[in-house]
Order: structure tokens, then sequence, then C-alpha cells
């Protein structure tokens, strides 16, 4: 507990081992104080800055992962406020990797914008903090803390760009359901600290182990639900996910690319863990529900990404159906009696780290398509694009592919991570209907590869790829062809992964 | 497998290198300045060439009356999940990988993609490595990966240099074998992990798996099922078989050879060697619906192809009819059956590649397809008719050509397990015959048309290039035995597993192949 009775004694605190979120601090804190009192810097120079915390905390939690080592006993940090684990660490790893690469997306997209300033830069590293703090939580109101973090910079992201309307509607639009949201969130923790009479996860862990599964108290279960209402909001779960793609569509495109990648990973990091740690010994309760969330979430999510006619909105509904891909991993994990069922958050640990560098090299190329205004985002925008840069368009093409699933990508290695957790469980229908939507989504993809490859471009004139945008989306690109032809790596990583209680 | 230690052995590793190269070939030839055509076309041309001969040389180096797998090499690729880098070749396999290996480069000198050269010739190269990779993968994990990979090459080839429905057809042939290979994704997961209580650790390894496993009756029906959609849709078999006419008529010349030639057979070797030899006793339990299938295809392939207008969409029709030959001699389970089963697939991927060729060059001669505007061609170019004649005399399975030989054995051998379905099927062979010579007829006798009185007589490229195709005919069709000698081992083999596992035993004395195949 923070608060201890009697005498406060302040919790010790390991600052090496939070130096991954310290530094998103360092970084969000300086470029606003220190953009505030100097004149304008030079071109490039803000990105700069968040570029490197964002990169260092990537490193740091590298060097972190190598101290804890493959044996390492996991450790809880601040009074058992976060946690210090594998997962953790994984987590912050990947969220530190999006945020950077979505930084150099940025810094191109204000260049063109004429909008360079410290704002952009410094919302995005707060975000990634909130991203942190929800993946490391281990308490319901850090957790809180760390999605109102997040929220709170999103919903001034997605409105950032003053000189397009759908923006600030979308950052209004988005504040208004993600309020609902997090008041969700909020009544869930409430409940769920009543009936138990803890926000400490491991500690309602115990607690809920020890009492008798059958005692199915009423307070407890609408506190889970309404806990898994505000998660599945946040991660756009189907009923829970009108916003998405007007959200998407309508925030700039980097911004985009961070909700899809660091708001993925963050909310689904918390939502695994809350899961896996506090309420295993209520699976069989919420087993179920999230198995109909992930069929729900699979199938809308495919379909109605195949009839949208926005690059935009397609990528916004299919982020829903891979989000129920990942459910399905979270399903696997809900069958706690079959010794396979760590395979299910492993997996969908390792499919969010794919999904995560995916996302953000797709739209990256969205962005560079989009142009000034941030407008051209039609499947028509794409068109001919295999003529005029086609070094680009074959990028994009792998990346597209690696969504749909093809072998020899990373996008293959995590769906079927996430289909061998699901089989081993022996939830055979949840698979197939998982791979069913991963066909229909593959459509998709192939209307964009149809709109690059086949079609004739308005103009024969070659686009100019901007230097850190490129650096960005050859980097998503090697990422996606290596963890394709050599998985290994990321499998040994991830097979360590699970949340420590 | 019992008799790898007398497997035949090579200083290199020949299996990886015919998969490797085409690969390596691609990357060249996509890393190379567009200006540079005709160097681009070379390096295509030597890839592709120098594993048509490596192809070649193991056919030489194949041990003729061997049953086991050949060449086998093993690498661990994906430890932590028990998937290995394990290629291997047996009789089943043998003539496929052959047929691929001949029938690249032959594309490749013998059809210009007209434009873009530099995308198509990487593709081709794509593929052939994806298809290299799928014919010879003992590991199931691997063979999903280049059965897979095999799409998107395909894929492009269509929908960026076929006709004017391409896009629409390109798609359609992606999405439906997307959507089998889907179910057999999940097959091949729950297989690995049920066979792992047999077998005591993870594996994908084809063979281990086989010999192994003990899968309950209901289990082994299901996983069956899901590999057999797959399997189906490739092939394919009626019900599913829509999206071939389209892809095959939309599709360019070359890749029009290649889908008939060897991408179709990749649905029945996988029938073979993954649904017969993973699932004995779910075989047996299927057979009659895949027969009755089979049956279905045969027939409607032959009404639908005699309806067709276009010349294109009956040849297509006409594949679905002979694959439903294939299907049924391969799950008649006898000897017979199966190796005529085998042989067929081959010589379909020889007669209906040249089929598609020639309409190929048809259409480059007259841009048109439609057999209504053709006719007369044999009084103008009596040659192109005379090779034509043949290739379509050997689909129709004359005595003396190679259809005759497989579609014989497989009727023959099919007698005895599954006799009224040969009864009906026999009917399929004679509308081959008619719409075939029917086509014939409209194409080439009559008088010409203005338009026709101008077509041009087969260059001497093109003769050379078919010459090959009629070589392969003729030589099958007189001479089948070395062919027979090959598969016949590896079929016996199976057949074998098939009698150890399930309380099966066929019909006729095992090992009789060549007594009544027309020496």
């Amino acid at each position: 507990m923070i608060f201890a009775a009697g005498a406060f004694v302040g919790p010790s605190i390991d600052w090496y081992k939070m130096s991954p979120a310290l530094v998103l601090v360092a970084g969000a804190l300086g470029l606003i104080l220190v953009g505030a009192l100097t004149p304008q810097w030079r071109k490039g120079a803000y990105g700069f800055v968040a570029a490197a915390s964002a990169g260092a905390a990537a490193v740091l939690t590298g060097m972190l992962w190598a101290n804890l080592g493959e044996n390492g006993t996991p450790s809880t940090l601040i009074g058992d406020a976060l946690s210090f684990d594998h997962f953790s660490l994984f987590a912050t790893f990947t969220i530190a990797v999006a945020t950077l690469l979505a930084v150099l997306v940025t810094n191109d997209y204000l260049e063109r914008e004429d909008e360079d300033g410290p704002e952009v830069y410094a919302l995005i590293l707060a975000s990634a903090l909130g991203g942190v703090m929800m993946a490391q939580a281990n308490d319901l109101i850090v957790l809180f803390l760390g999605l109102e973090i997040l929220s709170l910079s999103f919903y001034l992201l997605v409105a950032s760009n003053r000189n397009r309307a759908q923006s600030g509607e979308a950052g209004l639009k988005y504040f208004i359901l993600g309020g609902f949201a997090s008041a969700f969130f909020l009544y869930g923790v409430a409940l769920i600290f009543g009936s138990t009479g803890s926000t400490n996860l491991a500690t309602i862990g115990t607690t809920l182990a020890g009492q008798h599964p059958g005692n199915h108290s009423a307070l407890l279960l609408a506190g889970v639900a309404m806990l898994l209402v505000g998660f599945a909001f946040k991660v756009s779960l189907v009923p829970f996910h009108a916003w998405t793609p007007d959200v998407y569509q309508g925030a700039p495109t980097p911004i985009t690319a961070l909700m899809g990648s660091v708001g993925k990973v963050a909310a689904f990091a918390a939502l695994l863990r809350v899961f896996t740690v506090a309420l295993p010994s209520r699976a069989d309760d919420w087993g179920p529900v999230v198995l109909v969330l992930a069929i729900a979430a699979l199938l809308v999510g495919s379909v109605l990404a195949v009839i949208q006619t926005d690059v935009k909105r397609m990528l916004a509904y299919s982020s829903i159906s891979h989000a129920g891909f990942i459910l399905v991993g979270l399903e696997a994990a809900s069958h706690i009696s079959n010794a396979d069922s760590s395979l299910g958050v492993s997996s969908a640990m390792a499919y969010l780290f794919v999904y995560g560098v995916l996302v953000v090299g797709t739209l990256a190329v969205v962005s560079l398509i989009a142009g000034k205004g941030d407008n051209a985002t039609t499947l028509g925008a794409f068109n001919g694009l295999g003529k005029t840069n086609p070094v680009l368009a074959l990028g994009m093409t792998v990346l597209l592919l690696a969504q749909a699933g093809v072998p020899t990508t990373s996008g293959f290695v995590a769906k079927f991570g996430i289909i061998r957790a699901s089989v081993s469980v022996e939830s055979y229908v949840l698979a197939v209907v998982a791979m069913l939507a991963a066909v229909i989504a593959a459509f998709l993809y192939l209307r964009i590869m149809v709109s690059m490859w086949l079609s004739e471009p308005a103009s024969t004139e070659r686009r100019e790829i901007p230097t850190a945008s490129g650096i960005a989306i050859a980097a998503t690109v090697a990422v996606t062809l290596v963890v394709g032809v050599v998985p290994s790596a990321l499998l040994n990583l991830s097979s360590l992964i699970f949340p420590a209680i | 497998l019992a008799n790898v230690e007398t497997a035949a052995t090579l200083g290199i590793p020949l299996l990886t290198l015919l998969v490797v190269l085409p690969l390596v070939g691609a990357v060249m030839v996509s890393l190379m300045n567009k200006a540079q055509a005709e160097q681009i076309k070379l390096v295509a041309l030597v890839f592709s060439l120098v594993t048509g001969a490596l192809s070649v040389y193991m056919l030489a180096k194949f041990p003729s009356g061997q049953a086991g797998f050949q060449f086998v090499s093993q690498q661990s690729w994906v430890s932590e999940w028990g998937i290995s880098w394990h290629l291997g070749v047996d009789g089943i396999s043998l003539f496929l990988v052959v047929l691929t290996g001949v029938l690249f480069p032959l594309v490749i000198i013998g059809i210009d993609p007209h434009h873009d050269q530099k995308p198509y010739l990487a593709w081709m190269l794509l593929l052939e490595a994806g298809v290299m990779g799928s014919f010879l993968s003992l590991d199931l994990f691997l063979f999903f990966v280049f059965f897979e990979i095999v799409l998107v090459p395909m894929y492009f080839l269509i929908g960026n240099w076929g006709y004017e429905k391409r896009v629409y057809a390109a798609t359609k042939f992606f999405i439906y074998t997307m959507a089998g290979s889907a179910f057999m994704l999940v097959g091949i997961v729950a297989t690995a992990f049920l066979a792992r209580r047999d077998i005591g650790y993870l594996t994908f390894n084809l063979v281990e798996i086989a010999e192994k496993s003990n899968f309950a009756t209901g289990t082994g029906r299901w996983l069956f099922v899901a590999f057999m959609i797959a399997f189906a849709v490739k092939v394919p078999l009626f019900p599913l078989h829509t999206w071939l006419p389209d892809a095959h008529t939309q599709a360019p010349t070359g890749g029009s050879v290649i889908l008939a030639g060897v991408l179709l057979k990749m649905g029945t070797y996988g029938m073979l060697r993954f649904g017969v030899y993973l699932f004995p006793e779910a075989t047996l339990w299927a057979k009659p619906v895949l027969f009755t299938l089979a049956v279905i295809g045969i027939l409607y392939g032959a009404i639908a192809a005699t309806m067709q207008k276009d010349l294109k969409r009956l040849v297509a029709y006409s594949s679905v009819a002979h694959l439903g030959f294939i299907v049924l001699g391969t799950f008649a389970l006898t000897s017979q059956s199966l190796t005529g089963g085998v042989m067929q697939m081959v010589n379909h991927g020889v007669s209906t590649g040249a089929l598609f060729l020639m309409v190929g060059m048809i259409y480059e001669r007259r841009h048109t397809r439609q057999i209504a505007e053709l006719g007369g061609i044999q009084s103008v170019a009596p040659i192109f008719a005379g090779f034509f004649m043949v290739v379509m005399l050997s689909s129709i399975g004359l005595p003396g050509l190679n259809g005759f030989v497989g579609e014989f054995l497989i009727l023959i051998g099919s007698f005895e397990t599954a006799r009224w379905w040969v009864v009906v099927a026999t009917l399929g062979v004679i509308l081959a015959a008619l719409y075939l010579l029917w086509a014939y007829q409209r194409v080439f006798h009559g008088e010409p048309s203005e338009a026709n009185k101008t077509f041009p007589e087969i260059t001497r490229r093109e003769g050379l290039l078919l010459g090959v195709f009629i070589a392969a005919i003729v030589f099958t069709g007189i001479y089948p035995k070395p062919m027979l000698n090959r598969i016949e081992p590896s079929v016996n083999k199976l057949i074998e597993h098939v009698e150890l596992r399930t309380d099966y035993q066929q019909p006729v004395s095992k090992g009789e192949v060549h007594g009544e195949a027309g020496e």
C-alpha cells in the first residue's frame, strides 16, 4: 500500500528500473519547458529530441531486459504500484519503438504542414508515458492514471491539425466517447474494490482465488463487465468501436499510427495483465464473453473494412479485426486448467509487437500519400503508386501482405502464434473464425495493392520521400521480413512473457 | 523413415538448390536496372535453366524402384515450434518436380510478357521457388509457407499481365485459395499438437507424424476435412472450382501454362501426400464423397467445356474434368489407380500446358479467343494445326499418347474399388473427345474468313517450344515404363501404409502395373 497507516513511510524507488518512463517524462517536459522559453528551434530539432527520448527509452528497456535475464525474478516498483517483469518490459519496448517510428513520421508531417513545434512531440511522449504506465501498472488506480494520461494526450493530438475541420471533429468525438469509457472503467474499478477490498492486481487475484469460484458476487461481475467495457472501447472492440473509423480518419495520419500502435499495445497489455493476474479464478465467467467479443470484432472488422473507400477508414476497421485476433490469444489464456494456456498471453504480446510495427509502417506510407493538407487518403490516391514510386509501393505491399498474414512476413508468424495458442487449448471454432476473418480482411489489402499496381496514376510525377519517413518505412519493412523469415528471436523473447503474479 | 539410410544422397544439397536458385534469381532480377532488358531476361533464363537442369540431374540420379524419400535434407528452422527446413523427394513428387523445373524455363523462353518484363520475370522465378518448395517440403509448416506464398506471384501475374477482367480474376483466385488455406492452417497446427501426445514432443515433421501418430477416429476425420478443403479449392474440386475458369481465362499465357501445368497439381499432390498419408482412416471414410465430387467434376467440366464460346475457357473447364479423374484415381487407393493418378498429374500438366500455350499463340495472331471468330486455320497454317491436333489427342487420351496411359490406369485401377463411379466417369472420356474434336473442327476446319486468311504459320521458336511438349507426350505414351517404375514403389508404400493402419486391403494383386499399361 502506498499510504501506510500511522507514520508515512515513502516507498523505495528504484530509479534505474523506472528509467524508460522517466526518460519519456524528461523528454516531454523538456520539450514543453525549454521549447516555450526559447525561440523556434532549427528544422527537425524538436523531432530529434523526441526521437532521442523514445529511442533512449527503448535502449534502457533492452538493458533492463538483459539485466533481468531469462530467469530473473520479477519484482514490483514504488510499493507494488508498478510491476517489473518480462511482460511489462516487452510492452514498454514495443511502445518505445512504435513511438520512435511515429515521431519520425510526425517530423515530416509537421514540416509539410508548416507546423513544426514542440507541442505535438511533447504530447506524443506523454501518451507513450501513459502507455508505459498502463503496461506496467500493478494496481487498478495506477492503471487508470496511465489510461487518462494516454487518452488526454490522444484527444489533443487527434485535434491538433488546426487547418483541417475533420481533425477537430474527430478530437471532440473521441473526447466525449472516451470520457464515457473512462467513467465505465473507473466505475468498474470501484465495484471491484468494493467486492475485494483492494485495487492491487495481485491482491485481488489472491483474494478471489481464496473464495469459492461458484460464489458469483454480482458486485464483482458487474465490476469486471464495466472494466471490460472500458478496455473494449480503448482497443476498439465491437460493439464499442463506432468511434474508431471517424477518429482514425480525422486524426493527423501520424497520430493515427500512434493510436494504432501505442494505444493498442498499452490497452491490450493492461487488459491481458488485469484478466490473467487479477481475475484468472473467474476465467469461466469472462472467457465466454471474450470469445463472443473476439468473434464479433473479427467478423465485423473484416467485413466493414472491405467496403470502405478511404484507406484510413479501411485500416481503422482492419485494426478492429486485428484486435479480435489478439483477443483470441486472451481467450486461449482463459482456459486456465490447460497447461498450454500461457501461450495465449505470450502469443498476444508477440502479435502486438508485430502489429504495432506494421501499423506505423503502413500509416507512414499513407501519410506520405496524403500530401499537404493530410486529405488525400482515398483509395484512388494510391492509384499507380507502383509506377511512380515502385520501391515505396513494394514496401507498402510487404506491409499489407504481412497484415494479411502471408508467410515469410512477420504477420504470418504472429497469426500462427495466435492460432497455435488457440488450437493448443482446443478452441478450434475460434481459430477457424479468426483465419476466415483474416481471409476476408485480405481482400481489403488486395484492394490497396490493386490501386497501387494495377491502376493508372493520375500524374506520372515521382513523389518525394522525406528522409525520416523513409527511414521509418524501411525499418518497419526490414523488421517485417526479418521476423517473418527468422522468427526464432521474437519467439524466444515472447516465450518468456507472462505477467508475473 | 525406415529406409532413409539406404536413400541416395549427393554431395550438394540438391533439393535446397532447386528451391533457392529461383529465389536468388528473383532477387537478382528485381535488383537489376529496368533498362537492361536483354540482361534481365538472360539472368532469369540462366537461373531457371540451371534449376531445370538440376531437376533433370536429380531424375537421372533418382534410384528406380526405391519407395522412400531421397536426397533428404533437414535443417532446424524454428526450433521453438519444432519446425525444420525438411525437403525430400519420392516417386510421387519426382516427376512433378521435374515438370516444374522444365516448364518454367520453357515459359520464360517461349512467351513474352509484352510489358514490364522485369517484374514479370521476378514474379515467375518467385513462383517457381514456391511451387518447388511445395512439392519438396516434408514439414507441414514449411509446406504451408510455400503453398501460401505461391498466391502472391500468381496474383500479380494474373492481375498485371492478364486480359480484360484480370483484377477480378486475380482477386477471386487469391481469396478462394486463401480461404481454403485458412482451414488447413488450423488443421496443421491441430495435427501437430494432437500428434504431440503420441510422439512426445511438438514437431511438424510430416514423416514422423504420419508414422507415429494415432488420431482418434473423429479427430482424424475433422483434421482430414480441414486439409481437404484447402486442396479441393486448389485442384479444384466441384463445387469449389469457380475461380478456375476466370483465373485461367484472364491469366497471361505464361500464367495459364504454369497454373494448369503445376499449380493445380499442388492440390492433388497435397491430397496424396498429406490427406491419405496422414489420415488413412479418414481417407476411407471420405472416399464416397470424394468419388462423387470427382465424378460430378468430370461430367460437369466436360459439359461446361462443350458449351464454351471462348477457346481458353473451354480448355479451362476441361481441366476441371481431367483433375476429376486424378482425384478419382487417388482415392480409389489401388496400386494402378494411384500410379495412374500420379502419372496423369504430369500428363495433364504437359498436355494442358501445351494447349494453353497454343491458345495463347492463336490469341497473339488473331487477338480473339472466340471460337466463332476462328475457323479454317488448318488450310492457312497446317503445321500449327498438326501440332494442335497431337496435343488435343493427348488430352482426349488417344492410345499411344501420354493421356491414355494415365487415364487407362486410373479407370482400370478404380474399377474394383469404385465401380459405379468409374462407369459414370468413363462417359467423361467420351465427352472429352466430343468437346475437343468439336472445338478443333470449328477452329481449324472449313473455309477461312478474311481475317483468318492471314493467320501466320508457326514460327521456328514456337515450333521448338512445342516440340519439347510433343516429345514428352509421345515418349510417355509409347514407353511409360521408366516413369511407372519410379512412381509405383512409392505409391505401393503409401497403400501399405493405409493397409497397416486400417482394415483396408486393396483388391487386386499389388505391383502389376506394367502388364496393362499398353507397352
